[in-house]
C-alpha cells in the first residue's frame, strides 16, 4: 500500500492541536516549538505531494478511500488533481508561516495554536476530499475555529461583531449548499456522495439550472462574491494576523474551489446557464472593491477590500468557462493567497508596534523595518499584476478568457489594476517612506527572525512563479482539462 | 566563447540582474565599494554589447542572435529574444547610457546600493523591450521597468519644490513620480486588453508568427468584424507609445517626472525611456497594423508637429534650466514620430525609408545629446543647488571648461551640421518632405525656436553679467563628471562627421524590416 501522504497532511494539524493542548500552558516555548515543528512537517508533505504530482499523468493522485458510512454511500475518498495540489502547498505554506508570525500571541497561546490547527486541518480537507459529505465535513470543521479564534483573539473593537457576522454569513451559505448538495444526491439516483460518480451522473438540464445557484452562491459566498461580500473586510480586519492570513489566504480560496469543483464541475449545465448573469457580479467585486480599497484610511480595511476585488478575478475567471479564464482563476487562487497573506503578515508587523492602523497616522516604517517595506512592495506589485510576478501570470490569462467569452467585461475590469496600482502606490508612499511621526521615531524597531523568514518565504514564492510559471502553469492546466471535459470540451 | 555567442542576448539581459544580486551581498555601509563594484559590472554588459555589434552582421536580414526558451506554454508564450539593426542601435544606447548613468551617481549619498540595485532593474527592464520577440514577454519587461523608474524618482528625486493638489501640499517628487506611474500604467492598459485579444484571436504571442499572421487577419472574430477590433487595438497601441514618447497632448508627465528624477535618473529617463515609446511604434505599430497606421498617419503626424512647435515654445518659456531641456525633449521626440507618421503614410517609398531612418537615428542621437544635457544640469545644480537661470549668469569666466563642453552639447542638440542631431533631423525632414509638405514646413518654425531656447539655456548660464555670488563659491567640472560627458561628446562628434557605420545598420534593418523594395 502507498503511504496515506494526504490523510497525513491533513490530520496532522489536528494530531498536533491535541498534542499542543496536553502541554502546559505556562510552557509557552515548548508550545510554540511543537506548533513549529508540525507546520513544517506539514508543509514538507505538501512540498512533497505538489513536486511528485505526475502531470503527464493528470487526473486525480494520491488517491485513499477508505468505506465510512457504506449504507449511506460515504466514503472518505480523497485525491488531488491539478487544481487542487497547489491549493495544498498555499495552505502548506500560510500554515508554515502563520505560525511563525504568531510567535509573539502571548495570551493563552495553546488554546490559539490548536484552534488554528483544527481550523487548517479542515482546510486541507476540503482541498483534498472527493466525497462531497466530507468536503462538508472538512468545511464545517473550517468554519468553526474561525469565530473562536476572532472573537477571543482579535482586534477588541470589533471583534464580537466582525466574528458573529463572519460565522452567520458562512453557516447560511453552507446550508444553502448543502441543500443544493442534498438535492443532487438524491436526484442522482446513485447512492453516493463520491464526487467522480456524481459527474457521470446526467442530471437533467432543468435540476442543473435550479440547484446550481444554491450550490455555487452557497459556497462563492466564502469565495467573497458580491452583493454576499461584507462580511469579510470586517471579519479580516477584527482577526488577528495568523487568522487573517489563514482566512483571506486559504479559507477565501475554499469558497471558490468548493463552487468551483461542486457547482461547476457537476453542475455544467447549469454553470452555462447562470454565468452570463453571474460575471456581471464578478465584474462589480472586482471594480467596486477595488474603489472601496482606495477609499479607506485603515490600512487592514484596505487589504481587506482588496481581497474582494482579486477574489472577484477568481470567480470571474471561473464564471468565463475558457480554458484560458480558469487556469488563471487557478493560478489566482494560489498567488492571491500568498500575496494577501504576506499583506496580513506585514498589516500585523506594523500594526503590532504603532498600534494603529490609519494611514495618515502612519509614516516612515522602512526606516525601523526595511525588510518589512521591502515584503510589502513585492506584495504590492503583486497585487497590481505587475510583470515578473505572480499576480501578472494569473491574471493575464483571466482577462484572455474574458476576451474569449465576454470581450467588453475585459474593458471594464481592466480599470481595477489603474485604481490597485493607486490605492498599493498611496500606501508604498505613505505608509513605509514618507516621513517618520515624533511619537514612533523611539518605539519602532525591527521585526523578528523569525518574522523574516515568513517574509522571505512568501516573497520567494510570489517571485518564482512570476519569473518562472512553467513550475506551476502546466499543473493548473491539466486541472483545467478535466474541468473543460465536463463542460463538454468548451 | 561558444557560450558566450551562443547566449549573447540573455547575458546582455540578465547581468544586470546578477549584477544586481552580487550588490546585495556587499554591506549597506560600504558606499564607495559600491558604486566601482557596480560601474565596473555595468560595463560587462556594455562589453558584450560591442562584441554583438561587431559580431552582427548587418547585410544578413532577419532577427540575429535569437534565442528560444518555453515560458507559459498553456497561453503559448515563449521567451523569445533576438536583434536586429534596430534594436542592436538601442541596446548599444542602452548599454552605454548606463555606466555613464552610474559614473555620475557617484555623488548619490543616501542609500547607495539600493539605488544601484534599482538602476540594475531599470536596465533590464528598457534591454528586455528591446530584445524581445514575443509580445508577452514585451509588456513583461515594458511594465516592470516602471517601478525602478517610481522609486528612484520617488526617492532620490529633488527634496525641495512642494506641488498643491486638492488643497494638500505634498512633496514635488511624490506628485511627479505618482503621475509618471499612474500615467504610463494607464496608457498600458489598452495595450494589455489589445495584447490579450491578438492572443485570443491568433493563438500565439511570437511575433515573427505574428507579423506573417495578423496584418491579414479578416473576418468575424469574438462576434465583431476583425478590422473594427484592429483598429481599436491600433488605438490602445499607440495611445501606450504616445504616451511614452511622449506625443504632444499625452507630455504632461514628463516635464514632472524629469525635473524631480535625480540627474542620473532624468538622463536614463531621456537617454532611454523615451525611446520604448518610438521602438514601439517601430517594431510593432507599423508592421503590424499598416493598414491603420496609413489611415490614421495624418493624425499622428499632426500630433508630432504640435509636439516639436509646442514643445520648443514651452521651453523656450520655462527659467528652471531642468524644465527647458525637459521640454526640449518633447520638441526632439517629435521629429521622430513626425518621420514614423510619414514613413507609415508612404511605406514602400524611397521617401519613408529615408523618414524611417532618420527617427531612428534621432532616438539614438537624442539618446545622447538629451542625457549629456541632464548631466550638465546635474553638475551645475550640484554646485549652485539652484536651476533657476536668472540665477546664473556670466558663469562662463568662472568655469570656462565646463562652458564648453555646454556649449558643445547645446549645439548637439540644436542641430549643428557636423554633429549628430543635424545628420538625423535632416534625414527626417528629407524623408518627410515630400510626403507631408505642409508639415515639414511647420516643423520648421518648432526647430527655429529651438535654436531660440538652447540660447536661451547658454545665454542665462554663461553669459551676461557674471552674478558676483558664485565667485568662490562654484568649482571647475571634474575629472570624473568630464569622463561621464567624454564618451558622449566623442560619439555626437563621430556621428555628425562620418555616420556610416551607424546607418548602414540602420539602413539595411529598415529595408528588411519594412519590405521597402
Amino acid at each position: 500500500m502507498q503511504f496515506p501522504v494526504l490523510s497525513v497532511i491533513a490530520f496532522t494539524p489536528i494530531v498536533a492541536a491535541i498534542f499542543i493542548l496536553l502541554i502546559p500552558s505556562d510552557r509557552k516555548t515548548e508550545i510554540r516549538a511543537a506548533a513549529l515543528a508540525a507546520a513544517t512537517f506539514a508543509l514538507g508533505l505538501s512540498v512533497w505531494v505538489y513536486f511528485s504530482y505526475d502531470v503527464q499523468a493528470s487526473g486525480y493522485q494520491f488517491v485513499e478511500r477508505y468505506s465510512w458510512l457504506p449504507q449511506l454511500g460515504i466514503s472518505y475518498f480523497v485525491g488531488v488533481d491539478g487544481m487542487s495540489a497547489p491549493l495544498v502547498l498555499l495552505a502548506g505554506l500560510v500554515m508554515f508561516t502563520g505560525v511563525l508570525i504568531s510567535w509573539g500571541v502571548d495570551d493563552r497561546p495553546r488554546e490559539f495554536f490548536a484552534f488554528l490547527f483544527i481550523l487548517a486541518t479542515g482546510v486541507f480537507g476540503v482541498f483534498i476530499a472527493l466525497d462531497l459529505f466530507m468536503l462538508f465535513f472538512f468545511y464545517e470543521i473550517a468554519v468553526f475555529p474561525m469565530y473562536l479564534l476572532i472573537a477571543i483573539w482579535g482586534w477588541k473593537v470589533t471583534r464580537e461583531y466582525a466574528a458573529m457576522k463572519l460565522t452567520l454569513y458562512l453557516f447560511i451559505g453552507s446550508v444553502i449548499a448543502l441543500v443544493g448538495a442534498l438535492g443532487m444526491y438524491f436526484a442522482s439516483g446513485l447512492g453516493t456522495f463520491d464526487m467522480i460518480a456524481l459527474e457521470s451522473a446526467n442530471f437533467t438540464a432543468t435540476f442543473q439550472k435550479i440547484v446550481f445557484p444554491f450550490v455555487f452562491f452557497g459556497f462563492a459566498i466564502l469565495g467573497g462574491i458580491f452583493p454576499f461580500h461584507n462580511w469579510s473586510p470586517d471579519g479580516h480586519v477584527a482577526a488577528p494576523t495568523a487568522v487573517s492570513m489563514f482566512h483571506a489566504g486559504v479559507l477565501m480560496k475554499l469558497g471558490a474551489f468548493a463552487a468551483l469543483r461542486v457547482g461547476i464541475m457537476l453542475l455544467p449545465e447549469g454553470a452555462k446557464f447562470h454565468m452570463s448573469w453571474i460575471i456581471i457580479l464578478t465584474l462589480v467585486n472586482v471594480v467596486y472593491g477595488a474603489f472601496i480599497a482606495f477609499v479607506q484610511t485603515d490600512f487592514k480595511y484596505v487589504i481587506g477590500f482588496s481581497s474582494v476585488s482579486h477574489m472577484g478575478l477568481v470567480l470571474m475567471g471561473f464564471a468565463t468557462l475558457t480554458s484560458d479564464g480558469l487556469l488563471g482563476a487557478g493560478v489566482q487562487m494560489f498567488s492571491h493567497g500568498i500575496m494577501t497573506a504576506l499583506f496580513f503578515a506585514v498589516v500585523g508587523m506594523v500594526y503590532d508596534q504603532a498600534h494603529t492602523r490609519e494611514i495618515p497616522k502612519l509614516g516612515g516604517v522602512r526606516i525601523a523595518m526595511p525588510l518589512v517595506a521591502v515584503a510589502f512592495i513585492i506584495g504590492g506589485l503583486v497585487s497590481m499584476g505587475m510583470p515578473g510576478f505572480s499576480g501578472f501570470v494569473a491574471e493575464f490569462p483571466i482577462f484572455m478568457g474574458l476576451w474569449d467569452s465576454y470581450p467588453w467585461i475585459a474593458w471594464v475590469a481592466v480599470i481595477s489594476i489603474v485604481i490597485t496600482a493607486a490605492y498599493i502606490i498611496r500606501i508604498i508612499g505613505k505608509v513605509f517612506f514618507g516621513k517618520i511621526p515624533e511619537e514612533f521615531k523611539e518605539h519602532l524597531h525591527d521585526v523578528r527572525a523569525l518574522d523574516k523568514v515568513a517574509l522571505v518565504v512568501l516573497s520567494a514564492v510570489l517571485i518564482i512563479v512570476g519569473i518562472y510559471p512553467t513550475i506551476m502553469v502546466p499543473m493548473v492546466q491539466s486541472g483545467v482539462e478535466n474541468v473543460l471535459r465536463l463542460l463538454g470540451g468548451a | 566563447m561558444e557560450f558566450i555567442s551562443d547566449h549573447l542576448l540573455t547575458l546582455i539581459l540578465f547581468t544586470p540582474v546578477i549584477s544586481a544580486v552580487i550588490l546585495m551581498f556587499i554591506a549597506g555601509d560600504q558606499d564607495k565599494l559600491i558604486r566601482w563594484v557596480a560601474l565596473v559590472l555595468s560595463l560587462i554588459p556594455l562589453t558584450l554589447t560591442i562584441y554583438l555589434w561587431v559580431n552582427f552582421n548587418p547585410d544578413q536580414p532577419g532577427f540575429q542572435f535569437q534565442e528560444y526558451y518555453t515560458w507559459y506554454s498553456p497561453i503559448n508564450a515563449s521567451f523569445h529574444v533576438g536583434v536586429d539593426g534596430i534594436s542592436l542601435t538601442m541596446v548599444l544606447l542602452t548599454t552605454l547610457l548606463t555606466p555613464l548613468c552610474i559614473l555620475a551617481s557617484f555623488t548619490i549619498k543616501d542609500r547607495v546600493k539600493t539605488y544601484m540595485i534599482l538602476f540594475f532593474l531599470l536596465q533590464m527592464g528598457m534591454l528586455g523591450v528591446f530584445l524581445s520577440l514575443d509580445l508577452l514577454i514585451f509588456f513583461v519587461f515594458w511594465e516592470f521597468g516602471l517601478v525602478p523608474m517610481y522609486f528612484l524618482i520617488n526617492q532620490w528625486g529633488s527634496e525641495k519644490g512642494t506641488r498643491t493638489i486638492f488643497g494638500r501640499t505634498i512633496n514635488a517628487r511624490t506628485y511627479a513620480s505618482y503621475k509618471f506611474i499612474i500615467y504610463t500604467m494607464a496608457g498600458s492598459l489598452g495595450l494589455l486588453l489589445a495584447i490579450q485579444m491578438i492572443g485570443v484571436v491568433t493563438g500565439t504571442f511570437d511575433l515573427i508568427e505574428l507579423f506573417q499572421m495578423w496584418p491579414s487577419v479578416e473576418g468575424v472574430v469574438l462576434g465583431i468584424p476583425v478590422s473594427t477590433l484592429k483598429a481599436a487595438a491600433f488605438w490602445a497601441f499607440v495611445l501606450a507609445f504616445a504616451i511614452k514618447v511622449p506625443v504632444w497632448p499625452f507630455h504632461t508627465w514628463l516635464p514632472d517626472a524629469h525635473t524631480e528624477a535625480p540627474t542620473a535618473g532624468s538622463m536614463i529617463l531621456a537617454g532611454v525611456l523615451l525611446k520604448l515609446g518610438g521602438y514601439g511604434f517601430l517594431r510593432f505599430v507599423l508592421p503590424l497594423y499598416p493598414v491603420e497606421s496609413q489611415r490614421y498617419a495624418i493624425i499622428l503626424g499632426f500630433l508630432a508637429v504640435m509636439g516639436i512647435i509646442w514643445g520648443a515654445f514651452s521651453a523656450y518659456g520655462q527659467t528652471d534650466f531642468k524644465r527647458l531641456v525637459a521640454y526640449s525633449s518633447v520638441n526632439h521626440m517629435g521629429f521622430v514620430v513626425l518621420g514614423i507618421a510619414a514613413a507609415a503614410y508612404a511605406i514602400n517609398t524611397q521617401d519613408a525609408t529615408i523618414a524611417l531612418e532618420g527617427a531612428v537615428l534621432q532616438m539614438f542621437n537624442h539618446g545622447l545629446s538629451a542625457a549629456a544635457m541632464f548631466f550638465l544640469v546635474g553638475v551645475l545644480y550640484e554646485r549652485t543647488h539652484t536651476r533657476d537661470l536668472d540665477k546664473y549668469g556670466g558663469l562662463f569666466a568662472l568655469i570656462p571648461v565646463y562652458g564648453a563642453i555646454l556649449i558643445f552639447t547645446s549645439m548637439a542638440s540644436l542641430g549643428l551640421p557636423g554633429l549628430n542631431g543635424f545628420i538625423s533631423e535632416f534625414l527626417v525632414v528629407r524623408g518627410v518632405w515630400p510626403i507631408f509638405t505642409l508639415f515639414t514646413i511647420l516643423s520648421m518654425l518648432g526647430l527655429f525656436f529651438t535654436g531660440a531656447y538652447i540660447l536661451k539655456g547658454i545665454k542665462g548660464v554663461l553669459h551676461g553679467p557674471l552674478n558676483k555670488n558664485w565667485i568662490g563659491h562654484i568649482t571647475e567640472i571634474n575629472p570624473r563628471e568630464v569622463l561621464v560627458i567624454a564618451p558622449l561628446m566623442i560619439l555626437m562628434l563621430w556621428i555628425g562627421v562620418w555616420p556610416a557605420w551607424i546607418l548602414d545598420v540602420i539602413n539595411k534593418a529598415v529595408i528588411w524590416f519594412y519590405q521597402i523594395n
